[in-house]
């Protein structure tokens, strides 16, 4: 199992009461598969997707990630698992605006201290990948949303993670766009093995999971597994 | 790429928030250095003008009178010659010529004129009028002046050569007036108390008292006067930045049974001056010092404002705290780096325009500022930033995600 998760609740104080985001969530996630997580708003979804790796402190339970505990390691040993293992893509892409796409993909390798030439080979190879070779050097805001979009998912990739969490990444995009990225990431599942956790509103985007969530009220109410036939 | 080039990247992308930034500092910077080096040249000009002048301290016996420097060692009593000795065997720095003399008021016929008993090498070189005239050799100059053989220093044992007797024990050098009322030339006879004198010389007008003086070698003087080893003054030819860093009271020290005298208006509006400069350098340091750095802070914390999102982004993809807080510090020492190229810049231009203006003085571009304006500057952007770095470093990873 790459994700292990034993009684996850996550608790807010309220001027109108406890509120309880998570509430004693547990299920397992093998390596490769392809998460979705479904539910309406304030249900939880975004909560439990950040609560994984430590970007929000969960205030009971247990995390296991490759098997060893990580919901009581300190902040800079969660920022070092994130930096080698994890690859984010986000709603709004969070592009950093005066970074080119062939720099914004290169701020993870920078981070993880890569050497130069390994970080321009890396980065040209996820930027083939994703189709935007020839926007190499353009800013953020000259590119289109679905193209920032693919920049996001090449910069989550490059540094090779282990698993990618996405937050409703086709949440701003139209619908030929969306369908575009979740193909986008279905390859990435399928070619490159990644495990891949995707919080969506969307129930065209849900069924490209294997492993199908639903949360509400921040309690997990469906938990179901496809088995894929290959024919 | 690296972290050095992120920050450089964001630092030009705002760019009016980049001359907003450094402006505080680089405005302070300018006003320091246009005033070091102002000051620099001011220093300078009146050390020249000091050394000009000749020798400006007097060391008289107990008793003598400091109404008038420049006559104070005519019939003052007399003390012992031995005083000079103490003076070049201590380790005091900044005496750069010594001259002692003894003085009495002769007749001579009708007239009457003030023979000086001198050491005449060390009398000579410390009135450079004379030395005009071919009468001192170069090799003694004065160790403030910025034009000084600097081997000649404080501590240059050569300063002992100073008090050597090469005038004839019967030559004299009359002054231009007493030439004038007795009628004497060079190579004439003069006599004193009996004694006959060759005229050396007949000094240049210059305006003084000298020019009433009959000077004639110490020994010949003290023998004549019968009064032996005895000196009724000693000269000295002081640093002027010496005598601002206590010379006299130094000396007051080592010779403490004598009165000591300066050139009291000269040497003290030398040290005003210095001192003022020092203070105004001192005030507008602090000042800029504070305002530099909460003008910076202030930059650094709307800065670390509006970047929440990015250094969540940063944060979210594993950037440590010490990666955040040390984005932060780079660009403070790039902002401080700019700011103190920049005020030396201005700084230097400012004095170098203004300075023949305002101060009547020519000013060229003092080339070591430049270290220094880039170190102090660095210094004031850390300082300032150093919270607001750390408050980025607090950042949470998750702060506004959902809206980035």
């Amino acid at each position: 199992m790459i994700i292990r998760i034993e009684n996850l609740t996550k608790q807010y104080n309220h001027h109108d009461g406890l509120v309880k985001a998570l509430n004693n969530i547990t299920f397992s996630v093998k390596k490769g598969s392809f998460v979705t997580i479904t539910g309406p708003s304030g249900s939880g979804k975004s909560t439990f997707l950040l609560s994984l790796f430590g970007l929000i402190k969960p205030t009971s339970g247990k995390i296991f990630f490759n098997d060893q505990q990580i919901d009581n390691i300190s902040d800079n040993e969660l920022a070092g698992i994130r930096q080698k293992n994890v690859g984010f893509i986000m709603q709004n892409f969070a592009l950093i605006p005066y970074l080119s796409t062939i720099q914004n993909i290169m701020v993870p390798l920078v981070l993880e201290k890569i050497n130069k030439e390994e970080q321009l080979k890396r980065a040209t190879e996820v930027l083939k990948f994703v189709g935007l070779e020839n926007r190499a050097n353009h800013l953020p805001r000259e590119l289109s949303t679905g193209q920032q979009q693919r920049v996001a998912i090449a910069r989550a990739l490059v540094h090779r993670p282990s698993i990618i969490l996405a937050d409703e990444p086709t949440g701003n995009l139209d619908p030929a766009l969306s369908l575009e990225i979740l193909d986008f990431l279905k390859k990435i599942n399928q070619t490159q093995n990644i495990t891949i956790i995707m919080v969506t509103h969307s129930p065209t985007a849900a069924e490209y999971g294997n492993l199908r969530i639903q949360l509400k009220d921040g309690a997990l109410v469906e938990h179901k597994e496809i088995i894929e036939t290959v024919i | 790429m690296n972290i050095y080039k992120i920050v450089w990247l964001e630092l030009f992308n705002r760019k009016s928030q980049l001359i907003s930034g450094i402006l505080a500092i680089t405005l302070g910077i300018a006003v320091i250095v246009a005033i070091q080096s102002v000051s620099k040249v001011s220093k300078e000009n009146v050390a020249k003008k000091l050394d000009n002048l000749g020798a400006n301290i007097m060391v008289l016996p107990q008793g003598g009178s400091l109404d008038d420097y420049y006559t104070s060692d005519i019939d003052a009593p007399t003390f012992p010659m031995d005083y000079v000795e103490r003076i070049l065997n201590s380790t005091l720095q900044g005496v750069d010529n010594m001259s002692p003399k003894l003085t009495r008021r002769v007749k001579v016929g009708a007239s009457s004129i003030v023979l000086t008993g001198i050491l005449p090498k060390s009398e000579i070189a410390s009135k450079p009028v004379w030395k005009g005239i071919g009468l001192a050799s170069k090799d003694i100059k004065t160790a403030c002046a910025p034009s000084a053989n600097k081997s000649l220093g404080y501590k240059d044992k050569k300063l002992q050569r100073k008090v050597v007797d090469t005038l004839g024990l019967s030559d004299c050098l009359v002054g231009s007036q007493v030439a004038m009322r007795l009628k004497l030339k060079e190579n004439a006879s003069l006599t004193i108390s009996g004694k006959t004198f060759k005229v050396a010389k007949v000094l240049p007008e210059t305006g003084t008292v000298d020019d009433d003086r009959v000077f004639a070698n110490l020994a010949t003087v003290q023998k004549l006067l019968g009064i032996p080893n005895q000196i009724s003054a000693i000269e000295i030819m002081g640093c002027c930045n010496a005598i601002s860093d206590g010379l006299l009271s130094k000396l007051r020290n080592l010779l403490p049974d004598t009165r000591i005298t300066t050139i009291n208006q000269i040497v003290s509006t030398q040290i005003e001056t210095n001192q003022l400069m020092n203070k105004v350098s001192l005030v507008f340091f602090i000042i800029i010092f504070f305002v530099g750095s909460i003008s910076m802070g202030n930059f650094m914390w709307a800065n670390v404002n509006e970047r929440k999102k990015e250094i969540g982004v940063l944060r979210m993809m594993g950037a440590s705290k010490s990666t955040v807080y040390k984005l932060f510090l780079i660009k403070s020492i790039f902002l401080g780096i700019l700011g103190g190229i920049a005020g030396y810049i201005v700084g230097t231009l400012a004095s170098v325009i203004l300075g023949p203006y305002l101060a009547n003085i020519t000013v060229a571009p003092v080339y070591i500022y430049l270290l220094w304006s880039v170190v102090l500057s660095v210094i004031i952007s850390l300082v300032g930033t150093i919270i607001p770095a750390y408050m980025a470093s607090k950042i949470d990873p998750n702060t506004n995600l959902q809206e980035v």
